[in-house]
């Protein structure tokens, strides 16, 4: 069968498994007793055997089942929890997502894993010998009528005794059913949400691999009713029929043929089972969220871009056609016209907030990343994330990883200091980096704090002067702000060695002109011996800024409010010349004019005025003043760019459409202040 | 039944002062009426600005004048071709869109030396198809800056 179609789907949700398994990996260092950790991913990592078995990727199948093997160890108390221990299955996970990358860029997903596989044996044999004798599966033909072990008939009597009810339930698929596996995945993951899925007739591994006609049997340890069960198996698509009937276990007994099931398998569910007993409000919360989650689906991004094209040119249309029913007065138009206008504004809302992403995305990876740079450099390091849901632009998001990365891998490196200093200065051994993300107004800010060393003001001076950065005379006056500002120049670093963490030449100014580059601002505060903090603002989307509407003769061009200070009215006699420039005297500042007419080489249509109209921009401590022919006001526009013909045009760093169709060009005021 | 497989090509004929040439149906996305261009400052003489093409922003460049061709006030017959070439759309103004047509790969000529007034690089070939003459454009050529 052809599996083209469902590979993006499995690539998606297998690195998300494999995040979940991240996660919790570290979750479960911290707790190592944790038994809940365990199984979250157990869980993960059996989903993951599943579908990479499903799909025919066998090494990436085999992996994950060693290291459920270990899993299962450490579930059933046999190996317990050490840092070696989960060094080697973070390695397992390294390579299963090294696999899952290959599959992603097309290849075969197949991995040399000897090695790891060894040793996830040998952490397995060396604390239980014993269980590979369990793991023999039977997979000769069953008839279709289940048949209970000594072993699963203690199961089920165990979990009957603990107030749950076991169903057999029968399941036919349509005959015209496509995808049988997937409906299986589906069944089973419908019930394993209300309670847990002891056998089923044929095994699980036969029906992964489609190995049935129609039907298929299950035993199922369940608080629900029969009815509940019902529904929610009729919900799964493409299930033709449900037989849900209650076990009765004392004819079962009878008629049980001892059978070789898997008992690894079984051992898990009896330790389900146990785990149900011991249910947790923790535990109903996680089920929950993961049941939210799944309720999305994924649509590429290209795609959401030419809706918004196309609801932008409804947009056009409303105005055209709220004019004309302007005109025409007819009482039911005027109503059809109305509605239109409101539901449209609410699609906006909608079609805009579809684009917005939380930086969890980003910042799920970090934890992972601080815990491998911590051991790398022997420091004691705590990630506080703090507002991972907070929502971004796509196209933010995705820029924004790179500088993140640089600046915790900065605070780690240069930050905090060694347990053995840390405790000279009388601080906790473990140092504490903060990962914090807000909203407020228009803006996300995101800001990575430490409990380290803080800036040394008198070394970043020192360096600033190697460095040719700053001469002598400017230190003098300079504010504690100042001096930190001057650790994002181009050519800094304060590193006293290079480490392979950083100082590799690629320095803070590269994190601040990405961060420019997306219209954000990038500062840093510090203080000696305490710690510092990077904090970072940026746009909450990319694709919608506000400008100032200005006229230059015919033409109308739009200038980002970001970079403008104010505008003005100034009178001829006012503007003074200098250095050959016209310059103007702004608040005591001497700001030089650009007359936009003669940069943009408008066809003019001569025509003198006693005063100008100017907008005083500013790029970092520079200003200049626009001069244009009038302004028509603010708008929020949609940022679109000139496409790949037109690139690099003088000044221009975009357009926009307005309401009447037409497109106007946006200004770029860095380019046009030297 | 016409046969596909490079043996007839499907192209779009338009015409260019009293020339007629013709550019692969497959680069072609659409055909518009003349409407209101934005000028870009300071870009190539040639590049007149950029359309509001059913919400995307699109360069417009006269072919007219990328050829050297002197320059006529735009028309009803005037129409913007907007082609596609990997990943740029551009719109081309020409004097007149005429027919689509299925021109026999056989009957494509190299450019002679001289053939109306676009220089040689910019020609593909030549086609006669019965009474007409249709300059074949290389439009990476045309495109090119």
């Amino acid at each position: 069968m052809d599996m083209s179609q469902y590979l993006e789907v499995f690539i998606d949700e297998s690195k998300e498994h494999l995040q979940a398994i991240n996660e919790q990996l570290l979750e479960l260092e911290k707790a190592p007793e944790n038994m809940e950790i365990v199984n979250e991913i157990f869980r993960s990592a059996h989903t993951l055997k599943g579908m990479s078995a499903t799909m025919g990727f066998e090494d990436l199948a085999n992996l994950t089942h060693q290291m459920e093997n270990v899993l299962d160890g450490i579930r059933n108390h046999k190996i317990s929890v050490t840092s070696e221990i989960l060094d080697v299955v973070f390695q397992a996970v390294d390579h299963l997502e090294a696999m899952i990358m290959s599959i992603a860029a097309g290849g075969d997903g197949k991995r040399d894993v000897k090695e790891v596989v060894e040793q996830l044996k040998r952490i397995e044999q060396g604390e239980v010998p014993a269980s590979l004798a369990e793991q023999s599966s039977n997979t000769s033909s069953v008839p279709l009528a289940q048949t209970y072990g000594e072993f699963e008939h203690n199961v089920l009597q165990q979990a009957k005794e603990q107030g749950f009810s076991v169903y057999e339930i029968r399941v036919k698929l349509r005959a015209d059913c496509l995808l049988k596996s997937a409906r299986v995945y589906m069944i089973f993951e419908a019930l394993n949400e209300a309670g847990e899925v002891i056998k089923s007739t044929p095994p699980v591994e036969m029906l992964e691999e489609e190995q049935f006609d129609q039907e298929f049997l299950l035993a199922v340890v369940t608080k629900q009713s029969a009815e509940q069960l019902y529904e929610r198996l009729m919900k799964v698509s493409e299930v033709e029929e449900v037989d849900v009937v209650p076990l009765d276990m004392d004819k079962q007994k009878e008629t049980g043929v001892a059978q070789a099931a898997h008992e690894a398998a079984l051992e898990q569910q009896a330790a389900t089972v146990q785990e149900k007993r011991e249910k947790t409000p923790e535990k109903n919360t996680v089920v929950k969220q993961t049941a939210a989650a799944n309720k999305t689906i994924r649509v590429n991004i290209e795609r959401l871009d030419i809706l918004m094209n196309l609801f932008e040119e409804l947009v056009i249309d409303r105005g055209r056609l709220e004019q004309i029913a302007r005109e025409l007065n007819h009482p039911e138009l005027n109503e059809t016209v109305e509605r239109m206008s409101r539901i449209s504004s609410d699609l906006q809302t909608i079609i805009l907030n579809m684009r917005m992403v939380p930086v969890e995305t980003v910042f799920n990876r970090f934890p992972r990343m601080v815990r491998q740079l911590a051991r790398e450099l022997g420091k004691k390091v705590n990630l506080e994330i703090i507002g991972a849901e907070t929502e971004l632009d796509r196209t933010v998001i995705d820029e924004i990883g790179d500088p993140l990365v640089h600046l915790l891998r900065n605070a780690i490196d240069h930050g905090i200091e060694t347990p053995d200093v840390r405790r000279a200065s009388g601080k906790p051994e473990e140092g504490t980096v903060k990962l914090k993300a807000y909203h407020s107004g228009n803006h996300v800010f995101i800001e990575i704090e430490d409990d380290g060393a803080g800036i040394r003001r008198e070394k970043v001076l020192q360096k600033a002067l190697d460095r040719g950065i700053i001469s002598q005379q400017g230190i003098a006056n300079l504010t504690d702000k100042q001096v930190y500002e001057l650790i994002f120049a181009p050519g800094f670093s304060t590193a006293d060695h290079i480490s392979d963490i950083s100082g590799r030449g690629v320095g803070l100014d590269v994190v601040k002109s990405t961060i420019e580059s997306l219209g954000g601002t990038v500062t840093v505060d510090s203080e000696e011996g305490k710690g510092s903090i990077f904090s970072i603002q940026l746009p909450l989307t990319l694709s919608i800024i506000s400008v100032l509407l200005v006229e230059i003769q015919q033409e109308k061009y739009a200038i980002p409010l970001s970079s403008i200070i104010e505008t003005a009215i100034i009178k001829k006699e006012d503007i003074l010349h200098a250095y050959n420039q016209q310059v103007i005297d702004f608040r005591g500042k001497v700001v030089p004019l650009v007359f936009l007419k003669d940069i943009f080489e408008v066809p003019a249509a001569a025509e003198e005025e006693e005063a100008i109209s100017v907008v005083i921009v500013r790029k970092g401590e520079k200003m200049a003043g626009l001069v244009v022919d009038s302004f028509i006001g603010q708008q929020e526009v949609v940022l679109k760019s000139l496409g790949n013909y037109l690139t690099s045009v003088f000044a221009i760093s975009g357009a926009t459409i307005l309401g009447d169709g037409q497109v106007a060009l946006i200004i770029d005021c860095n380019a046009l202040i030297k | 039944m016409t046969v596909m497989q490079g043996t007839e090509w499907k192209v779009i004929a338009f015409r260019l002062k009293d020339e007629e040439y013709a550019l692969p149906v497959q680069y072609v996305r659409s055909i518009e009426k003349i409407q209101h261009i934005t000028r870009v400052p300071r870009t190539a003489h040639y590049v007149k600005g950029v359309i509001n093409l059913r919400g995307v922003v699109t360069p417009i460049i006269d072919l007219r004048e990328r050829f050297g061709f002197p320059s006529v006030p735009y028309s009803e017959q005037t129409r913007i071709i907007i082609v596609s070439i990997e990943d740029m759309e551009v719109g081309l103004i020409v004097d007149a869109a005429n027919d689509v047509l299925d021109i026999p790969a056989s009957s494509v000529e190299p450019p002679p030396e001289a053939i109306g007034a676009v220089e040689v690089d910019y020609i593909h070939g030549v086609a006669k198809v019965g009474r007409r003459l249709l300059i074949l454009l290389n439009l990476e050529k045309v495109l090119e800056k």
